[in-house]
């Protein structure tokens, strides 16, 4: 299982390149909806870099219960291989 | 027993004209907010449309193809008499009997013509050229007009904000013939026919499409399509250019570009993005926007262009061609 304080370190930098979101403000506890104002499109494109960097499957339906960065990470933690 | 003779058609294609139609009625951002519940703002954000063109009810898919087509051969230079096939890739054709191309060919004065309609949705387009050109190349066909035309208001939900606010209706064509030097590449083709339930007809009425899965499949498997398709012309990437990526999403044109890019398509590369201003019109999108783009000047004649359509099916294809 991946290290979470590097999973989030690397997702905050997907997060930063796909959505233009500083890397800092994106703290495990943000919604990506409601706090880093990413949409729906802008998840996807998160999903599919962060399958690319951590070799982790994340389907469309999974990608929906992602609700916080937070989630993001864990889900990751416990899918990748 | 005798032997079957066969024909031997020239070895190069080329697109010798092309034209376009849009309806007259711009409808903005602005229109559609009055009646359902968006905003200029998040259209523009989600999907790149500023505004598009809807038909009236007496303005049909056969009448914008036939002045779509009419247009392609005045910029040929050619008369009806000279073309022997018409080509009509569309979606949405109210009836399933009689077909489109039948009657379009007669009404723009081309008698007796092979006539025939394809569905490859928003590929529509690609797969047409494709035909036109190997049915040239066999022997089959002397001039092949393909025109895409579609009236997809008919079949969008006008309430529905997923889908009201992307489809547009609208035609576009091209004469294709025979030619010197290659000026249409090699077909790059497939489907994903287990994909089907991502864009279809609910109820046989509206048309429904999974947004976020749509998005991750043109995102990702799409560029590779475009890829293959300049390596089987023989060309690279950095040869390109100018980029149609059919005109689904302004999001979607963009990412394939930056994935080209990455692989060494050009910064200087000009990409398609007659969505903003012409909206979805499926297997009408990326005729439209090179008739438009040679009109403004951003493509000229002679460039080297890399169209790729792709959808509902999933169906999708890309070819090399140099603009007339």
């Amino acid at each position: 299982m991946a290290d979470k304080t590097e999973l989030l370190t690397g997702l905050a930098e997907i997060v930063e390149e796909v959505a233009g979101v500083a890397k800092d403000d994106v703290t495990a506890e943000k919604s990506f909806v409601d706090d880093l104002d990413i949409d729906s499109l802008s998840m996807v494109e998160i999903a599919v870099q962060a399958e690319d960097r951590f070799g982790v499957k994340i389907p469309d339906d999974e990608l929906a219960n992602l609700k916080t960065v937070g989630d993001a990470v864990d889900y990751v933690a416990a899918n990748s291989k | 027993m005798s032997a079957l003779t066969l024909r031997q058609g020239p070895a190069a294609t080329r697109v010798l004209g092309i034209g376009s139609t849009q309806p007259d009625r711009v409808v903005t951002n602005d229109d559609l907010a009055r009646h359902m519940d968006t905003n200029d703002q998040w259209i523009r954000e989600r999907v790149g449309i500023v505004e598009r063109r809807f038909a009236g009810e007496d303005e049909r898919l056969v009448d914008m193809a036939v002045a779509a087509g009419a247009k392609a051969l005045a910029d040929a230079g050619a008369d009806p008499s000279e073309v022997d096939t018409v080509i009509l890739p569309n979606c949405t054709m109210p009836t399933p009997i009689p077909n489109a191309a039948a009657q379009v060919a007669d009404r723009i004065g081309i008698t007796g013509a092979g006539a025939f309609d394809i569905n490859a949705a928003c590929a529509g387009f690609c797969y047409g050229l494709a035909l036109a050109s190997d049915l040239i190349r066999g022997g089959s066909a002397g001039k092949v007009l393909v025109i895409g035309a579609e009236k997809l208001t008919d079949v969008v939900d006008p309430t529905d904000r997923s889908t009201a606010i992307i489809f547009a209706d609208g035609a576009g064509a091209a004469l294709v013939g025979p030619a010197d030097e290659p000026g249409i590449g090699p077909v790059s083709w497939g489907s994903a026919g287990d994909q089907v339930d991502m864009i279809y007809m609910r109820d046989h009425k509206y048309l429904f499409q999974e947004g976020q899965s749509v998005f991750r499949w043109a995102t990702t498997q799409i560029a590779p399509v475009a890829t293959q398709a300049v390596e089987l012309a023989g060309l690279q990437l950095s040869d390109v250019d100018v980029l149609i990526p059919h005109q689904a999403n302004l999001r979607i044109v963009e990412s394939i570009a930056k994935r080209l890019r990455a692989q060494g398509a050009r910064d200087d590369m000009v990409v398609a993005d007659d969505i903003r201003y012409s909206g979805n019109t499926s297997s009408a999108s990326i005729p439209l926007a090179l008739d438009h783009m040679r009109a403004s000047g951003t493509v000229s004649s002679g460039d080297v262009v890399l169209a790729v359509g792709f959808g509902a099916g999933l169906s999708y294809a890309g070819q090399v061609l140099i603009c007339p």
